[in-house]
Parts: structure tokens; C-alpha cells; sequence
């Protein structure tokens, strides 16, 4: 359907299968990832990534994506490609085998209680 | 005196204004949707900057920002042939060059400004500069990197350059009453405000191989006057565009 804007043409839909000719590097962008640093020496907290030609650019474009609503002292962007990751398949790699929730914070929940115990059957000796 | 600083800011008021709503046509025809996105809101500021020069003069008992914006007659209108220019084709490169023209010129002004001796306008231009940083960080970037980019990018840019360097020369096309303002301390002269912004921009223009130098005046004379109220051939169009909303409901609260 013909967009009722005159500025808009809209390819018409037995365009859509045509075998398009490949792409240039230049037609795709790389991704950057995109850090936003909130008050002055917190740490780096990831919040999204963008299209850029470069990182000059990237920073250009981060601010107005991703600092545009909330505090921001700094921003950082990295390549998407400079990020290395776990395969998905490998999630397992962070299951414990046996229970290790003393290494939680809430594993201390019940220290003082447990000292209290000891101190109980100390003076009961 | 209240009439020329009248003039004073609705010359620079209407350049923000008409200028934000060129930008904003851009909006969802950007060239990726992160350009997209920073342009429409680069347009939004300089809409908001227009709105806040209004305000100074709402506050001395003149017209409302509204008013100012939807209400006024076209040939009261006192902003540069620059900011009026369609966006003929839809030619980025065109919006590009007309944003790093304009916003060069805005550093100027502002920067001047803030030694205003008219101290609303000094304390506004302060504030004003704090978003003008973005926007002439954005304006000379992409002009640097299409500068050096594939040759498509490079003659764009340069036919847009060509097309809009009168029109941007005449930014700086002196004010009516501008010896009473710059007697007064308001600003300094348009003449030496544009030998400023020309120290601004030439050597980012020579960097990518850009010719800077005075048009003929034989190019200038038909586009003066502009800071008179001659509106452009498009001017119409744009302002009837820009007030059909408002026009439809004179009388609503918005």
C-alpha cells in the first residue's frame, strides 16, 4: 500500500523477492557496546549497543541513545567483535555441584547464631 | 529600546525555530534509526533554545512564546534564508552541512553572548551552550569523517557546501538598529562575528579540501534582507505547515 506520505516510496511487494546484489562493508556497520559511567569513579554498567562506522562516532551516537535520559559522566563503547563470551551451551559451567550458599552473603545469616552454640556449649563444659 | 531587542531576539529565536522544524522532517527518514534518533533531538533542542529567547521578551510584557511561533504573520518573521531551505531531496549530506554551518555560527553567538551586557540574554546563552556542545560535536564529526569517506560522500557534501555557503554567509547579514545593540553592549557586530565563526570553521573546511572565501556579491544581493522580514519563496509553505495544528483550534489551551 502507497504511504500516505508523499516523502515515503515504498517498494512494491513483487520487489521483495528480487536476489539483491551483496552487500559493501560499508552498507553494514559494525555494533559497538555501549558502557555508560553514572557518577564520577562508580564503575562501567553495560546498557545496550548501536550501529557506528567508528568509535569516534559511536561515542557520537551513544550519547544521544543511552544518556539522553538519566545521569552520565562518561561513556565507553567497545567493538562488539573486541567481546569475548561463553557459548550458551556451556552454562552449566557456572552450576556448583554441592551446596556452597555459605560463599553468599546470606551464608552469614546464621553465624551468630551458630557462635552463640559454641559459646553455650563452652561454658557448659 | 524595547523594539530593538525585540529584534535582537527574534532574530535569533526564529533561526532556532525555523531550523528545528526542518530538522525535524528528518524524523523517521533518517539514515539509520541511531542518526535518526540524535538528529530529531537536536532539532527538538534548538526548538526549546527558540522557545526560551521568546520567554525573555514574554517576560518584558511582550507575546507569548505561542504566539511568537504560531501567531505572528510571516513577513514579521526575522530568521535567515539558511534555516528556511527545504529539504530538497531528502539529501542528508544537504541537512549535514546546513546543521555544521548553523551550529559553527551558534558557537559564535552564544560564546559572544554570554559577555552580553543585556544580562537575561548573557545568562541564557550560558545555558543555551551547554546543549550547543553536542550539537557542534555531532555537525563536525560527521563532516570530518564524510570529508574523508567514499566519493559519493565527498561530492554530496560538496555540492551541498556550494549551495549553502551564501546563505550561511548571510548569517551573519548586519541587524536592523545594530549599531544602537552593539552601542548598547549587547553583542558585537554580525561583521565581527562572522570573521570569528570563518576562524571556526575554515580549517576544518581546508581539511577536507573545501574552499572558504567571501561569495560574490553579485550571488549575495538577491538573498539579503532577510533580517528586514523578505521571507524566502519557502517560507510560506513551511509556516503554514508549521501552524496548521495551532491554526485549527485558535483558542485551545495546548
Amino acid at each position: 500500500m502507497a504511504s500516505l506520505d508523499p516523502r515515503i516510496r515504498r517498494a512494491e511487494p513483487a520487489l521483495w523477492n528480487v536476489e539483491l546484489p551483496p552487500l559493501l562493508p560499508l552498507d553494514q556497520w559494525q555494533t559497538y557496546e555501549v558502557f555508560v559511567v553514572r557518577t564520577r569513579g562508580s564503575h562501567a554498567q553495560h546498557v545496550g549497543s548501536l550501529h557506528a562506522p567508528d568509535p569516534e562516532l559511536a561515542l557520537v551516537l551513544a550519547k544521544e541513545q543511552y544518556a539522553r535520559r538519566s545521569t552520565c559522566v562518561a561513556l565507553w563503547v567497545v567493538p562488539t567483535d573486541a567481546i569475548h563470551r561463553t557459548a550458551s551451551e556451556e552454562e552449566d559451567l557456572f552450576q556448583p555441584a554441592t551446596d556452597k550458599s555459605y560463599r553468599e552473603p546470606q551464608g552469614y545469616l546464621t553465624t551468630r547464631e551458630r557462635l552463640e552454640k559454641y559459646r553455650h556449649r563452652l561454658q557448659s563444659c | 529600546m524595547l523594539e530593538t531587542l525585540e529584534i535582537l531576539l527574534l532574530s535569533l529565536a526564529d533561526d532556532d525555530l525555523i531550523l528545528g522544524h526542518r530538522h525535524a522532517e528528518w524524523i523517521g527518514l533518517g539514515p539509520i534509526l541511531e542518526e535518526d534518533i540524535a538528529f530529531a533531538s537536536i532539532g527538538q533542542d534548538e526548538i526549546g533554545h527558540a522557545q526560551a529567547y521568546y520567554q525573555l521578551l514574554t517576560d518584558l510584557g511582550l507575546p507569548t512564546p505561542d504566539e511568537y511561533a504560531f501567531k505572528r504573520p510571516a513577513e514579521r518573521f526575522r530568521c535567515a534564508h539558511l534555516v528556511e531551505l527545504p529539504n530538497t531531496d531528502y539529501d542528508y549530506a544537504q541537512a549535514l552541512m546546513r546543521h555544521f554551518l548553523y551550529d559553527a555560527a551558534e558557537q559564535v553567538r552564544l560564546q559572544a553572548l554570554r559577555q552580553s551586557r543585556y544580562e537575561p540574554l548573557a545568562g541564557l546563552a550560558e545555558r543555551l551552550l551547554r546543549e550547543e556542545k553536542y550539537h557542534w560535536l555531532h555537525a563536525r564529526t560527521w563532516v570530518e569523517k564524510l570529508g574523508h569517506s567514499t566519493e559519493e560522500a565527498y561530492l554530496r557534501l560538496k555540492s551541498a557546501y556550494h549551495l549553502l555557503w551564501p546563505y550561511a554567509w548571510l548569517l551573519f547579514e548586519e541587524l536592523p538598529q545594530e549599531a544602537a545593540m552593539v552601542e548598547a553592549g549587547w553583542l558585537p557586530p554580525n561583521a565581527e562575528l562572522r570573521s570569528r565563526w570563518l576562524e571556526l570553521i575554515t580549517p576544518i573546511l581546508a581539511g577536507i579540501g573545501f574552499e572558504v572565501g567571501p561569495p560574490a556579491s553579485e550571488v549575495l544581493l538577491p538573498l539579503q534582507g532577510a533580517r528586514h522580514g523578505l521571507r524566502s519563496p519557502h517560507f510560506e509553505a513551511l509556516l503554514a505547515e508549521m501552524t496548521e495544528v495551532s491554526a485549527s483550534e485558535p483558542e485551545a489551551e495546548w
